[in-house]
């Protein structure tokens, strides 16, 4: 697939998302809400298909932000797909673990760091906070409560 | 009859592991001799650099970012300088980015022989880990010659690098390469002709293509199961599209496949210096950049152990609000789940070895007798010493 065709692939998933950018030449930043995450990731992953690279949990404003960052290795091209979490104060989204083994580290690195709950991981331990740290102190928030 | 459940035993290599550099903890669940599960643990040595760098300014976290790693010391900057110029849309001078790509490919020499020799070490083959430590000598002079330092380079900055290639230096780059290829050429045929090499790598720790594209695996890794991805060639960055070279890919899967992947891009590093450095741009080297608007942006380097990614958000201020940072071991190490299972458990560490894992480095050093407790060589004498080398390398140049 060239960029056009990529292009085109992206946009089957159009109803899920609330909206597409590319602001420089190369880099497609999807939105959706979080409810919508997990079938437009399997879709990226599975159908078009894009090689998973990282997700980057962000404490936004008032809401939390994951940014699924997959890239393109025919045409270099990154797409983020950014998924919203409306509900600060018991943020939730499901795991793509289940079906994406390269997710599963960095899924419980975000529930040590930002506290976000991923439904349906496969081993929800600690990965990155040793096991004496506190229970509901997420050294990545704005505001750290100790 | 009546069955008696026998637990399997466990057997942990590491937290701290005479064959591992770094911390980090393999259980390793056997039947006889064979593994049959491994549960991996990290981040005995978490040090909180994504929050670090949201606490510094722009220009300061290329340095922050450079002692992710010691080895990858080039890489981690250049993939953060990389989505800051994207979003503030910097065009870089010609000079920097070929004295970039220079650097990058210096260091995956060294990198990549350094695992050579540490492959040997592990399967016992001791003869190699000294060829591979004589001969990473001459690289990291080189590194020393231009950037001033054997690790931890601090070359990049936003809009260039730091350092520029005197011309001076160029012949004598151009005749040390020459003589890196021949030692090289002698020990990539050695130990790929070796028997004993053979017989320890291949078929051992087989990651198979569906495996790797599961694990979303990069670099010698993922080349080295025939999956034959490279930044440097699919994302061009620095001065790569304007050089004539090739990604090497394998399709075995197995260490041997990984260890050939290795050593062949030795040479094409080799092909790509000499070409840079032959067509190396007059000019300056970096570009003054002042403001970083709001915005974000990804920034990706082929590190020697796969790609690098950083992503950036900048909310117009001096200061990135978010800056996330992954190392390529942080998608290669979950494959172990893959390539040990099945695996005898004498040929576990060279497996573990084989994604040459790489969590923390970064040691500092001071010399104290230990019967007068007086400090021998502190810092700054290290630092005098270390610059009165840097200029006697140069001198020779």
């Amino acid at each position: 697939m060239n960029s056009e065709e990529l292009r085109n692939k992206l946009s089957e998933v159009k109803d899920k998302l609330i909206k597409t950018e590319e602001p420089v030449n190369n880099r497609i930043y999807l939105y959706c809400e979080s409810e919508s995450s997990y079938s437009v990731n399997k879709f990226l992953f599975e159908e078009v298909p894009l090689r998973f690279v990282i997700a980057t949990g962000i404490d936004g404003d008032g809401c939390f932000e994951i940014l699924y960052h997959y890239s393109y290795d025919q045409t270099g091209c990154v797409v983020n797909l950014k998924a919203f979490i409306r509900d600060y104060d018991n943020p939730q989204i499901e795991s793509i673990a289940p079906f994406l083994p390269a997710a599963e580290w960095i899924e419980r690195e975000m529930h040590d760091l930002l506290g976000i709950e991923f439904k349906n991981h496969p081993d929800m331990r600690r990965l990155i906070l040793s096991d004496d740290w506190p229970e509901g102190v997420y050294p990545l928030r704005k505001k750290v409560t100790k | 009859m009546k069955t008696v459940k026998i637990n399997q035993p466990v057997i942990p290599v590491g937290p701290l592991h005479p064959l591992q550099e770094e911390m980090e903890c393999f259980r390793l669940t056997v039947d006889g001799e064979t593994v049959t599960d491994i549960d991996m643990r990290i981040s005995y040595n978490h040090r909180g650099i994504e929050g670090i760098s949201q606490s510094l300014q722009f220009d300061q976290v290329p340095l922050l970012v450079s002692r992710i790693c010691g080895i990858c010391s080039a890489s981690h900057p250049l993939a953060y300088v990389q989505a800051v110029e994207e979003i503030a849309d910097v065009k870089l001078p010609d000079r920097a980015r070929y004295v970039r790509t220079i650097v990058a490919e210096l260091e995956r020499i060294h990198s990549h022989v350094l695992w050579l020799g540490l492959a040997g070490h592990f399967i016992g083959y001791d003869t190699v880990f000294m060829w591979a430590w004589k001969y990473r000598e001459p690289v990291l002079d080189m590194l020393e010659a231009i950037t001033g330092n054997r690790n931890n380079y601090g070359n990049l900055l936003i809009g260039g690098c730091r350092e520029d290639i005197s011309d001076d230096l160029i012949p004598k780059m151009l005749t040390d390469l020459d003589e890196i290829e021949k030692k090289m050429d002698m020990l990539i045929k050695a130990v790929t002709d070796d028997p004993v090499i053979h017989a320890r790598l291949k078929g051992v720790g087989v990651l198979t293509k569906e495996d790797a594209v599961r694990f979303a695996v990069t670099g010698p890794t993922a080349r080295g199961s025939g999956v034959d991805i490279d930044v440097r060639h699919d994302d061009a960055y620095a001065a790569y599209d304007e050089l004539d070279w090739s990604v090497c890919a394998v399709p075995e899967g197995d260490v041997f496949a990984k260890a050939v992947v290795r050593l062949l891009e030795v040479l094409e590093a080799i092909k790509i210096i000499r070409q840079a450095v032959k067509k190396l741009p007059k000019g300056p080297v970096k570009t003054n950049v002042k403001d970083i608007p709001p915005g974000e942006g990804t920034g990706r380097a082929e590190a020697p152990r796969g790609e690098t990614f950083h992503y950036v958000r900048s909310d117009g201020g001096n200061r990135p609000v978010r800056h996330k940072a992954r190392a390529p071991s942080y998608v290669n190490v979950p494959s172990f789940k893959a390539s040990c299972i099945g695996q005898k458990l004498a040929d576990v560490t060279i497996t573990l070895a084989a994604v040459d894992p790489c969590y923390s480095c970064t040691e500092r050093l001071a010399v104290v007798d230990k019967r007068t407790d007086e400090v021998l060589y502190d810092y700054n004498m290290l630092l005098k010493l270390s610059r009165e080398k840097t200029e006697e390398i140069r001198r020779h140049a």
